[in-house]
C-alpha cells in the first residue's frame, strides 16, 4: 500500500519557509538533529537517535572457516531490516525499494569502504576467522534513516571488542572476557554518512537557464524527505576522505552546488568524529572491563 | 605472482593504448527490436547494453498509476556470459536492484512524464557484455532508446565513468582499472551542464574528487555530441526511407538541433 502522500496545505506551507531559509523544526539550514547514544551493556551495543529517528546496532563475533578465495581475511556481513514498528510505510516480507537502498548504502559505507581491517580479523590462516555480524534495527523513522543506520553501525564497530585469543601453532583458544581483556576492532577509518535534502526553488521564471540554486537542508525531517525533489547521500571520514557519493536522479545539481555540499559535510563529519570519539571513550572508562 | 599490467605507462599510455582522457570506442546501434518502441545497443569499447523501451503505454496495474503523470518502470537484467566467468544472479539480487532504481531515478525527471498521465513506460535493460562502466552504458543506452521510442525528454544524459590513478585522472574506465582505481559515474544534461547522477562506491580525496567530478562534466558534452550525431543519423535513415517525397538533403541544417 503506497503511503499517502503529504496533502497539499503541508507541501506548500514547507515550501514557502524554506524559501525564508526557515525550516518547521526551527533547525538552521544545514544543522543536524542532535545525536543521542546509548550504549548497552554489551560491547557493541548502541542506540542511535536524530531528534525521533532512532536506529539499534548490535555487533557480535564468532569463530568460522573463512571463504575459500580470501584465506587470510576475516567475514563481515550486515543484516539490516526495516519493521513495519519504524513507519507504517515498510512491509515486513518483500524488502521495498527503500529498504533496498537502505541495504545496499550500509553495505557500501560500511563494508565496501573497508572500514574494517579484515585481515586483522584473521586467527589461524586458511582455518579460523572471524566472522562478524552487524545486525541494524530500524526502531523509529522520522526522515533521514539512512545517515541514524550509517552512524549507529560505525559507533557499533567502534565500541565493540572481540574476545581475546591466544594461538599456540594449531591450537586456538579464545579467553573470555573475564580473563582477558577483550580487544579493539582495527578500524581503517571511520566514515559518516550525511544526506542533503534539495528543494526547488518555487521562483516563477520563465528563464530556463534560471540562476536561483536549489535550496539545500542537511538532516531531512520525514515531511521535507518526502517533498524533496532529489537527495544526495555523502560517505565521508575524518581525514577528508569520500567514501561513497550516491545521488540518483532528483533535480540536477550545477557542480559548484555539489562541491559545496562536500564542504559541508567535511565540516559536519569533523564534528561526528570527535562527538562520537568522546562518547565512545566515556562510555568505556563507565564499563571498566578491564580489571587492572 | 605475474607482473601487474601497468594503468599508465610512463609514455601517457593506458593499458588498452588508450590516452589518459581518451574515450572508449562507441558504436550506437538504433536499429528496430521487434515488438519494442524503441531500442538502442551501445558499446564503450567492449561493454555492450541492450535498452528496449515499450510505451507510453498503458499501465499493467491500474492500482500503481498516478493520476497526473505516467510511471517508468525499469528492469535490468545482467546475462550470465557477460562477464569473464558465467554466473547467474538471482533476479531479486540487490545489486540488480539498486541498479534499476538508480536508472529509474535518473530518468524520472528528464522524462517529461506529465504528458501521459496514467501511463506506463517500461524500460528493459540488458547488459550483454561487462568490461566497465556497465552503469555508464545504460544510462547512455536508456537515453537513446527513450529517443528513439519517441518519448519526450528534457534533454539528453550522458553518463561517463571517470578515475584517478596517482595524481593521474583517467576517463572510462575498463574492469582492469575500475578494480584498481577509485571510481566515480557522472550523468550529465548536456543543455545545462547539469549533473543528475553521481555515483561514487571507493574511497577518494575530497580534492581528487572534485577535478575528476568536473572532468567528467566535460566530458559528458562531448558525448553528447556524438549521441546526439547518431540519433539525427538515425531520424534521416527512417525519414529517408519512409520515402514521404521529402528529401532531407533539400533542407537545411535544423536550427533548433544545433544549440550550443
Amino acid at each position: 500500500m503506497r503511503p499517502p502522500s503529504p496533502s497539499i496545505p503541508e507541501k506548500e506551507f514547507l515550501l514557502t519557509t524554506l524559501e525564508q531559509s526557515l525550516r518547521l523544526d526551527g533547525r538552521g539550514l544545514i544543522e543536524m538533529r542532535p545525536l543521542e547514544l546509548s550504549f548497552g551493556s554489551d560491547l557493541g551495543c548502541v542506540e542511535c537517535a536524530l531528534g525521533n529517528t532512532r536506529v539499534l546496532a548490535q555487533v557480535d563475533a564468532k569463530m568460522v572457516r573463512p571463504l575459500p578465495e580470501r584465506p587470510f581475511e576475516g567475514i563481515i556481513t550486515i543484516h539490516s531490516e526495516i519493521s513495519p514498528m519504524a513507519s507504517p510505510e515498510f512491509e515486513s516480507g518483500r524488502p521495498g525499494e527503500e529498504e533496498v537502498a537502505l541495504a545496499r548504502m550500509l553495505d557500501k559505507v560500511l563494508r565496501r569502504s573497508d572500514a574494517v581491517d579484515r585481515e586483522a580479523l584473521c586467527i589461524l590462516a586458511g582455518q579460523r576467522v572471524w566472522h562478524l555480524r552487524l545486525t541494524i534495527h530500524c526502531l523509529s523513522d522520522a526522515g533521514n534513516l539512512l545517515d541514524c543506520a550509517c552512524l549507529a553501525g560505525i559507533i557499533a564497530l567502534r565500541h565493540f571488542r572481540r574476545p581475546e585469543v591466544e594461538v599456540l601453532g594449531d591450537e586456538v583458544t579464545i579467553h573470555p572476557p573475564t580473563s582477558r581483556a577483550p580487544v579493539a576492532l582495527a578500524l581503517h577509518h571511520a566514515p559518516f554518512c550525511l544526506t542533503f535534502a534539495f528543494f526547488r526553488p518555487s521562483s516563477t521564471s520563465t528563464n530556463t537557464s534560471s540562476i536561483t540554486p536549489p535550496i539545500s537542508l542537511l538532516d531531512p525531517s520525514q515531511l521535507e524527505q518526502r517533498l524533496a525533489s532529489g537527495t544526495l547521500s555523502l560517505a565521508l571520514n575524518a581525514q577528508r576522505e569520500l567514501c561513497v557519493v550516491h545521488k540518483a536522479g532528483g533535480i540536477p545539481l550545477a557542480p559548484e552546488e555539489l562541491l559545496s555540499a562536500v564542504e559541508v559535510a567535511v565540516r559536519k563529519a569533523k564534528e561526528l568524529d570527535t562527538l562520537v570519539e568522546a562518547r565512545v571513550k566515556e562510555d568505556w572508562l563507565r564499563k571498566k572491563v578491564e580489571v587492572r | 605472482m605475474s607482473s601487474r599490467i601497468e594503468i599508465l605507462n610512463d609514455g601517457g599510455y593506458r593499458s588498452d593504448g588508450r590516452r589518459q582522457y581518451e574515450l572508449r570506442d562507441m558504436t550506437f546501434d538504433m536499429s528496430e527490436q521487434a515488438g519494442a518502441d524503441g531500442s538502442a545497443i551501445i558499446a564503450h569499447g567492449l561493454t555492450q547494453v541492450l535498452v528496449s523501451v515499450f510505451g507510453p503505454r498503458e499501465a499493467k496495474m491500474r492500482s500503481q498509476t498516478l493520476h497526473d503523470r505516467a510511471i517508468i518502470n525499469v528492469e535490468v537484467s545482467i546475462a550470465p556470459f557477460s562477464t569473464g566467468d558465467r554466473r547467474k544472479r538471482a533476479r531479486g539480487d540487490k545489486r540488480i536492484l539498486e541498479f534499476a532504481s538508480m536508472i529509474k531515478a535518473t530518468f524520472e525527471p528528464v522524462v517529461q512524464t506529465s504528458l501521459h498521465p496514467r501511463s506506463q513506460i517500461d524500460i528493459f535493460v540488458h547488459v550483454l557484455q561487462q568490461d566497465g562502466g556497465v552503469l555508464q552504458a545504460c544510462i547512455n543506452a536508456t537515453t537513446l532508446a527513450l529517443a528513439n521510442a519517441g518519448v519526450p525528454l528534457l534533454d539528453f544524459v550522458c553518463a561517463v565513468t571517470g578515475g584517478v590513478h596517482a595524481a593521474a585522472p583517467m576517463l572510462d574506465l575498463t574492469t582492469l582499472e575500475e578494480n584498481d582505481l577509485p571510481h566515480v559515474t557522472v550523468a550529465v544534461m548536456p543543455r545545462t551542464g547539469r549533473v543528475t547522477l553521481v555515483s561514487m562506491e571507493t574511497r577518494l580525496h575530497v580534492d581528487r574528487f572534485e577535478e575528476i567530478f568536473r572532468l567528467a562534466g566535460q566530458a559528458g558534452s562531448v558525448l553528447h555530441k556524438e549521441m546526439r550525431a547518431a540519433v539525427r543519423e538515425r531520424t534521416k535513415g527512417v525519414v529517408d526511407a519512409m520515402g514521404s517525397g521529402l528529401r532531407t538533403s533539400d533542407f537545411a541544417e535544423d536550427a533548433m538541433m544545433d544549440d550550443t
